[in-house]
């Protein structure tokens, strides 16, 4: 998955480095705001975490195995900003010292796999948390659905580099129909994974669950030897009429927009064209793996066959406007989020020690 | 990643390459590689350029040249893709040894597969002759953010305790009887990978401790000052300077 | 001496190294740790803080230099008051040695770990230096100062743990559990380096007979506040004082047998 030298372009290379920085600037920002002092051995220790998470395999079958890539995971447990820059670094450091992604196309590789990732995760599960009811069941189905749309939805942004920058004219709609339709099977693997990761977290702490607020059991004051509720913290009034509308709006135009796109991938990708394409490529993936397993701590996702072409391509059309509205609904959440931060920065604040 | 990994990739030396200053290698390497990616694909021969400039620094660092052959298998996956583009892209076609391929196709592998290999030995090379406090020591020099060089510093300080838990614990599972042999598995594995977050988190905030109890404030005190000379400047650029001037002849001729 | 005229380094000499009174604290969650604790530890001596688990001991040890504000009560390190105006100055002068020594090792190598605390009060170049190698001499690693932490022993990570602080030249060292996980080999080089060093020493452990060996004096802290006072070897023969804290000497040692070197 990381993207080697002399793949893109040099003007892309570097305008995507230019990019990169940019988004990795913010980030800085945005984890100093969030951790203070702490950014630094915080995000370092995830960064390390993520690096140990990325040499765990998960054996998928038949002696193939995986791994996870964690940007969703990231995203959900410590938030984006922090997210962005554990994923840049671990980037840097694999580019430098393993040769894994080359340095020109490190912007590239920190857009696609980091920024995008995080920021379609993030948006993502905050969307749908915010929707489902507060419960750790949908905070654990949130992150799955938003790991899996993570995964091709970086697939569709290299897509879109490949398209504008990339060094040799394949159809684009080709690539695209093959990265989306191949990264959502790896997506599914991504986001079991990351839904079972972040429940376990849940379990056990679920105050360290960035995506997730409010989800710890109420204080209890002992008074005259029985245990009563704590007054509740001041929490944000919600207006619920508004919300309610505008959610039902986001629903039926979010599961109209898939069924559609899905209904007509599907038999768009029926035509023999896409068929044969689909199938080569799928062919290009599974040498891949081979070849990425035998090296395992780099290696990337194992997996297995996509048995029906026509599926595949059904759900390439899916992932391809859900990443679509996401990037489109972003700009609503990120606005919103500004209102939230402040309440959250002050929970937070009490954690600290 | 941490130096468990690092001495693998390292090879100690006295070289003049190991000499040189992280920073003018780093910025060296870079330079090098932008040159060959803006290469056109046309000038086969200024490939062959790259290739010979980069054997030539090997033989200075003294690299032995399977060392150097084996850490290129990092790219095999896009060989595999390489090699299926003249079969996937249109255009007109021409045949080699009885198979239709298209032209453009045969191009384009030929551009990914010389351009990333020279990448990845530029980065193989400078990697076997710099170690990982000296990388960092040079990013920090290249003007990185103060932060971002911090957070990769714990992060390879931190790279192998870490992996080492997650040793433990798979030891731990093992030793239990747990054998992790298809998706059914995947519960128990995400499970501990939970806990090794927490884990991580956790000494994550130790750690803030340890270095507030030390005087830690927000800003690490710089102690270490990677510095070059104008002759290590010059012994540095002499590797992107050379491939510019093949770049530009590629791009002339 | 005419008290107005006193520098502040022969403040320093006047006052006790640690002063601890009345100290009570409860954290935010609303759990309360300490319930006033008075302690005064003069310069040079070195002190054991016994406890069962809970007692308030950590939370004792993250008030010293400031990490926790005192609720009530009030913590002075020779004559310093301990509050946000001073941190700076009591974090330099006291030092922690915390229980896992990977946490305390947080840089890429043993010489930038040591020098950190220095460098961070602003001491540079050949001083620095100097500071970091007399440090290291101090805990017998100076042959280590290039290497990176993970690859020394845990016996080894722990004695450039104190050598961290001591680079600081601290007025009081805090050791949390200095015994924890290390061989008995390990164990006594260790002790070696603490008794040979000229500073005050606070040590949290649950180690007894490594309490009775280098602290004449201990206190043990029990639900909060200190529940005795004395010399050691005296506590540690008070069967019911023992019992009534959940103290337990380990099987076959007899703290009556033993002969301490007077103070």
């Amino acid at each position: 998955m990381h993207v080697p030298d002399g793949f893109i372009d040099a003007p892309v290379s570097v305008a995507a480095g230019v990019f990169a920085a940019g988004a990795v600037a913010v980030s800085l920002r945005g984890a100093r705001r969030e951790l203070d002092e702490r950014t630094a051995p915080l995000a370092g220790l995830v960064a390390a975490f993520i690096f140990a998470v990325q040499m765990l395999n998960f054996p998928v079958a038949a002696g193939t195995s995986g791994h996870l890539m964690g940007g969703a995971l990231a995203a959900i447990l410590v938030g984006p900003y922090t997210a962005v820059l554990c994923l840049a670094v671990v980037l840097l450091m694999q580019g430098i010292f393993f040769a894994d992604g080359g340095l020109t196309a490190l912007g590239v590789n920190i857009t696609v796999m980091g920024v995008v990732t995080v920021v379609v995760a993030y948006g993502l599960f905050r969307l749908l948390t915010g929707l489902l009811p507060r419960t750790r069941r949908s905070a654990t189905a949130s992150a799955f659905v938003a790991a899996l749309v993570s995964v091709p939805a970086s697939a569709a942004a290299f897509t879109l580099l490949y398209w504008i920058g990339g060094t040799t004219d394949i159809p684009i709609g080709k690539v695209f129909t093959a990265m989306v339709g191949v990264h959502v099977l790896i997506g599914i693997g991504e986001a079991v994974i990351t839904a079972l990761t972040v429940g376990a977290v849940l379990a056990v702490r679920p105050d360290l669950v960035h995506g997730v607020q409010g989800l710890a059991a109420p204080l209890k004051l002992r008074v005259d030897g029985e245990l009563v509720d704590a007054p509740a913290a001041t929490r944000e009034p919600e207006p619920a009429a508004a919300h309610r509308s505008t959610r039902g709006f986001w629903i039926t135009g979010l599961v109209s927009a898939l069924l559609l796109a899905g209904f007509v991938s599907f038999y768009a990708s029926a035509s023999p064209d896409g068929l044969e394409r689909v199938a080569a490529d799928q062919g290009i993936d599974e040498k891949v793996e081979e070849h990425g397993a035998a090296d395992s701590p780099l290696a990337d996702y194992g997996v297995g066959d996509i048995a029906n072409a026509r599926l595949s391509g059904g759900l390439a059309g899916v992932i391809g406007v859900s990443a679509t509205v996401v990037v489109g609904t972003g700009v609503f959440w990120v606005v919103r989020r500004r209102k939230e931060e402040s309440a959250e920065k002050t929970s937070r604040d009490h954690e600290n020690v | 990643m941490g130096a468990g990994h690092a001495h693998k990739l390292y090879r100690h030396g006295h070289s003049p390459v190991h000499r040189l200053p992280p920073h003018c290698k780093l910025a060296a390497v870079f330079g090098f590689v932008l040159v060959v990616v803006s290469t056109p694909r046309e000038a086969m021969w200024a490939f062959g350029l790259y290739a010979a400039l980069l054997a030539a620094v090997a033989a200075v660092a003294r690299i032995p040249a399977g060392f150097l052959l084996k850490r290129l298998v990092i790219e095999v996956p896009f060989v595999a893709f390489a090699l299926l583009m003249p079969f996937v892209v249109p255009g007109e076609q021409t045949t080699v040894l009885g198979v239709s391929v298209s032209v453009p196709g045969l191009w384009g592998a030929w551009n990914v597969l010389a351009k990333a290999t020279l990448g990845v030995a530029a980065s193989v090379l400078l990697a076997s002759t710099t170690e990982l406090r000296a990388v960092l020591l040079g990013l920090q020099r290249l003007k990185l953010p103060p932060l971002l060089v911090q957070i990769a510093s714990f992060m390879i300080r931190y790279g192998d305790v870490i992996t080492d838990e997650m040793r433990r614990m798979s030891i731990a599972r093992r030793s239990r009887g747990f054998e992790a042999r298809g998706v059914r598995q995947w519960g128990v594995l995400a499970t501990s990978m939970g806990a090794l977050f927490i884990r991580s988190y956790e000494r994550g905030e130790r750690v803030h401790l340890a270095m507030v109890s030390r005087g830690y404030a927000g800003t690490m005190p710089v102690m270490d000052e990677v510095t070059a000379d104008r002759t290590q400047w010059a012994y540095a650029a002499a590797l992107p300077v050379l491939a510019l001037a093949v770049c530009l002849l590629g791009w002339t001729l | 001496m005419d008290p107005v005229t006193l520098s502040p380094k022969d403040a320093r000499t006047a006052a006790p190294s640690l002063d601890v009174s009345g100290l009570a604290y409860a954290y935010p969650d609303g759990h309360q740790a300490l319930f006033g604790v008075n302690l005064t530890v003069g310069r040079g001596e070195r002190v054991a803080v016994l406890g069962p688990n809970g007692a308030g001991k950590t939370t004792l040890v993250l008030h010293l230099n400031g990490i926790l504000e005192a609720g009530s009560g009030s913590v002075h390190v020779a004559g310093l008051p301990v509050a946000k105006r001073n941190l700076a100055e009591i974090r330099r002068r006291v030092g922690i040695v915390f229980q896992d020594p990977d946490d305390q090792l947080f840089m890429p190598t043993v010489r930038e770990d040591v020098a950190f605390g220095p460098a961070a009060s602003g001491l540079r170049g050949p001083e620095l230096e100097e500071r970091v190698l007399r440090a290291l001499k101090q805990v017998g690693m100076e042959e280590y100062v290039g290497r990176p932490p993970h690859h020394l022993s845990f016996g080894q990570r722990r004695r450039v743990a104190v050598a961290t602080v001591l680079a600081m030249e601290p007025e009081i060292l805090v050791l949390d559990e200095p015994s924890s996980n290390l061989d008995p080999a390990s164990r006594r080089e260790l002790a070696d380096i603490l008794r040979s060093l000229d500073v005050t020493v606070l040590m949290v452990t649950h180690d007894l007979p490594y309490a009775l060996e280098l602290c004449p004096r201990a206190v043990i802290l029990s639900e909060g506040v200190v529940a005795a006072d004395g010399r050691t070897q005296e506590l540690l023969c008070d069967e019911e004082l023992m019992r009534a804290h959940r103290l337990e000497l380990p099987f076959g040692f007899d703290p009556r047998s033993v002969t301490v070197p007077s103070p």
